[in-house]
Order: structure tokens, then C-alpha cells, then sequence
């Protein structure tokens, strides 16, 4: 488990990834895990314009 | 084998990914776009192979003409990158390898670009040569959208706006399809519906199996082979005249695919990778 930064919520996180995007879905922010032991997250990057496939 | 998986952030897909090759006897080597620098000299860089799995285009691009200057072998390579990286150079490797593309003309200005569309004829699309996830794409009706879109273009768009691409309007059957080539193989496709003409998973298009006939995995292999080859989502327009390549994407989507599809996409491209790290 960890902790929405944004709202506080405890959020479920499976095998969580140093990397990995996650939603609240307390309040819907997007999040990265910037470390994954222990676990800390952060707000997820921004999308920028040349992101996709 | 040392296996590097560059990376900019970890989707669904690329924990699909990440958790395939733990399942094999592969040393891994996370590598963060945002954590890493490049020297021109190789300062310490031994992969046998590294999966590109950038989410930014121009890191993507810029992180393999290093892998390459350094020798090792990456899936996919940057001339592939930079090849379906651009709309513009995608499609003149499609047509030189004569893969049937909706009609396509590129502009510079404003006012070649509204020739341009005049000369294809309304509806037309207008797009960036560089973007996904079908942003700023504008469908125009007529020549007054177009000249309102293109005002907009030159006032708020940056540089790489000023490259006028204009194709063809396909009207489709409420849905496109989706390849996906692995190597020499097409290993899986779907059908995108969407009730919007934009019919990207990311823009809300519902996805759902579509068999690989022999007609789809002939263009599908041929678009993946004038593009240099490797892992490539080929977006296909079903026509009454046949497929039509819309565009080949490079570090492709699959995480709504697998499940259709039922095909395991990942552990296919993780062969593939496993593969050019034993050439």
C-alpha cells in the first residue's frame, strides 16, 4: 500500500515498479512510483507533445 | 544474455513487458531516459540488446543513433525510429516500397498547404508529421475549416507545425485495424470501432479480435519490411479497393490487445529481443 500524495488516500499497488504509473482512484491523480522499496510516490510527468508510439 | 529496457515511465505495457523477461534467463538492466547521458565514446555500455520502450519520440530517437554509434544491437533500430517517427518519411518509405497509402501530399505553408487540400479534395486530414494518440489531427470539411485550422497552425503552432501534412479522408467502416509484426511474422490483429472518425485506444476506440487473413499479413509484413522491420503496430483502412497503410508505429501499444486477441504479444516480442541479442 501507499499514499496518495495528493488526497492521502491509500492506494493498492501489485508488484509496484520503480517507473510505474498509477491512478488514485480516491481522487483520480496520476502517480509515479519513484522508488519501490521503500515505496514513495510522486505526481506522474506531465504528457508532452512527441509522447506516443 | 544482458538485456537493457529503456524506458521513460512504466505502463501496463511495459510491466507486461518487465515481467516476461524476468520469467526468462536474461540479466536485466532498467534504464531511465530521464536518469541517463549519452558521451559520444562508449563509457561503459555491454548489452547484448536493448528494448526501446521510450514513451518521448525524440529521446527514443536520440538514445538508439547512440546505441548504434556504440554497437549494440537494438529492437528497434534508430533508422526504423526515425523512419516512423515522421508521417512525412513514413510514408515516402511506404510508397517507394510501393505499400498502398491514402493519398498524401506535404506542404510549408499555409498557402501551398490549402492547395494541397483543394488538390485532394474535402474531407481531408490535416496532421503533424510528428505525434501519436491521434492528437491534433483535424478533419476538414472545406476550405474555410481549412484556411481557420491553418491560421490557428501559424499563430499557436511551434516550428515542427509549419510542415503541412494532408491525406486523404478514408471513410471507413466505423473501425480501422491494427497488425502487429514481430520479426517475419504478423502474430496478431484488431479491429479499433469507434463512432468518432479517430478511432486510437487512446482516444476511446474499442477494441476487438480481427482474424489475420493472407491479404493482412501481406501488407502488414510488406509495410513492416519498407520500414526497415522489427516490432511495428501497422494501422490499416479497409477500402472496397483493399488496405490501405495508415501509418507504422515503432514502440507500439498492446496492452488492449493481448486480452482480444488472446495472442501473448509481449512474450513474441521478447523472443524477437531475446533473438537480435544472439545474432
Amino acid at each position: 500500500m501507499a499514499e496518495c500524495i495528493e488526497c492521502g488516500a491509500q492506494i493498492a499497488l501489485s508488484k509496484p515498479e520503480k517507473g510505474e504509473i498509477v491512478d488514485c482512484l480516491e481522487c483520480g491523480t496520476e502517480l509515479e512510483v519513484v522508488t519501490d522499496n521503500p515505496i514513495a510516490l510522486a505526481l506522474a510527468p506531465q504528457e508532452e507533445e512527441d509522447w506516443g508510439e | 544474455m544482458k538485456l537493457g529496457f529503456l524506458y521513460s515511465i512504466i505502463r501496463k505495457d511495459e510491466k507486461m513487458l518487465l515481467e516476461e523477461i524476468r520469467n526468462r534467463n536474461v540479466d536485466l538492466q532498467k534504464i531511465d531516459d530521464r536518469e541517463t547521458m549519452f558521451e559520444i565514446e562508449n563509457n561503459g555500455w555491454n548489452m547484448d540488446v536493448i528494448l526501446e520502450r521510450s514513451v518521448s519520440h525524440s529521446r527514443a530517437l536520440h538514445a538508439l543513433e547512440f546505441f548504434d554509434l556504440y554497437g549494440i544491437p537494438t529492437v528497434n533500430t534508430h533508422d526504423v525510429a526515425r523512419i516512423c517517427g515522421n508521417k512525412a518519411t513514413s510514408s515516402l518509405a511506404l510508397a517507394r516500397s510501393n505499400v498502398p497509402i491514402p493519398k498524401t501530399i506535404v506542404a510549408f505553408t499555409p498557402e501551398t498547404a490549402l492547395q494541397a487540400m483543394e488538390k485532394v479534395g474535402y474531407p481531408v486530414v490535416l496532421k503533424p508529421v510528428t505525434g501519436s494518440w491521434g492528437r491534433l489531427l483535424s478533419k476538414i470539411n472545406d476550405r474555410e475549416a481549412g484556411e481557420t485550422i491553418l491560421e490557428h497552425k501559424v499563430i499557436l503552432g511551434g516550428y515542427h507545425h509549419s510542415i503541412f501534412y494532408v491525406q486523404e479522408y478514408i471513410e471507413k467502416p466505423g473501425r480501422d485495424i491494427r497488425t502487429f509484426v514481430v520479426g517475419d511474422e504478423t502474430v496478431a490483429a484488431i479491429y479499433r470501432s469507434s463512432k468518432h472518425w479517430i478511432t486510437n485506444t487512446a482516444r476511446g476506440g474499442e477494441v476487438s479480435r480481427c482474424e489475420v487473413t493472407d491479404e493482412l499479413n501481406e501488407i502488414s509484413l510488406k509495410a513492416s519490411e519498407a520500414v526497415g522491420g522489427g516490432v511495428l503496430a501497422i494501422d490499416i483502412f479497409e477500402t472496397p479497393d483493399g488496405p490501405l497503410v495508415n501509418e507504422v508505429n515503432y514502440t507500439m501499444e498492446f496492452r488492449n490487445s493481448v486480452g482480444p486477441s488472446g495472442v501473448n504479444i509481449p512474450a513474441k516480442i521478447i523472443d524477437y529481443v531475446e533473438e537480435v541479442g544472439r545474432r
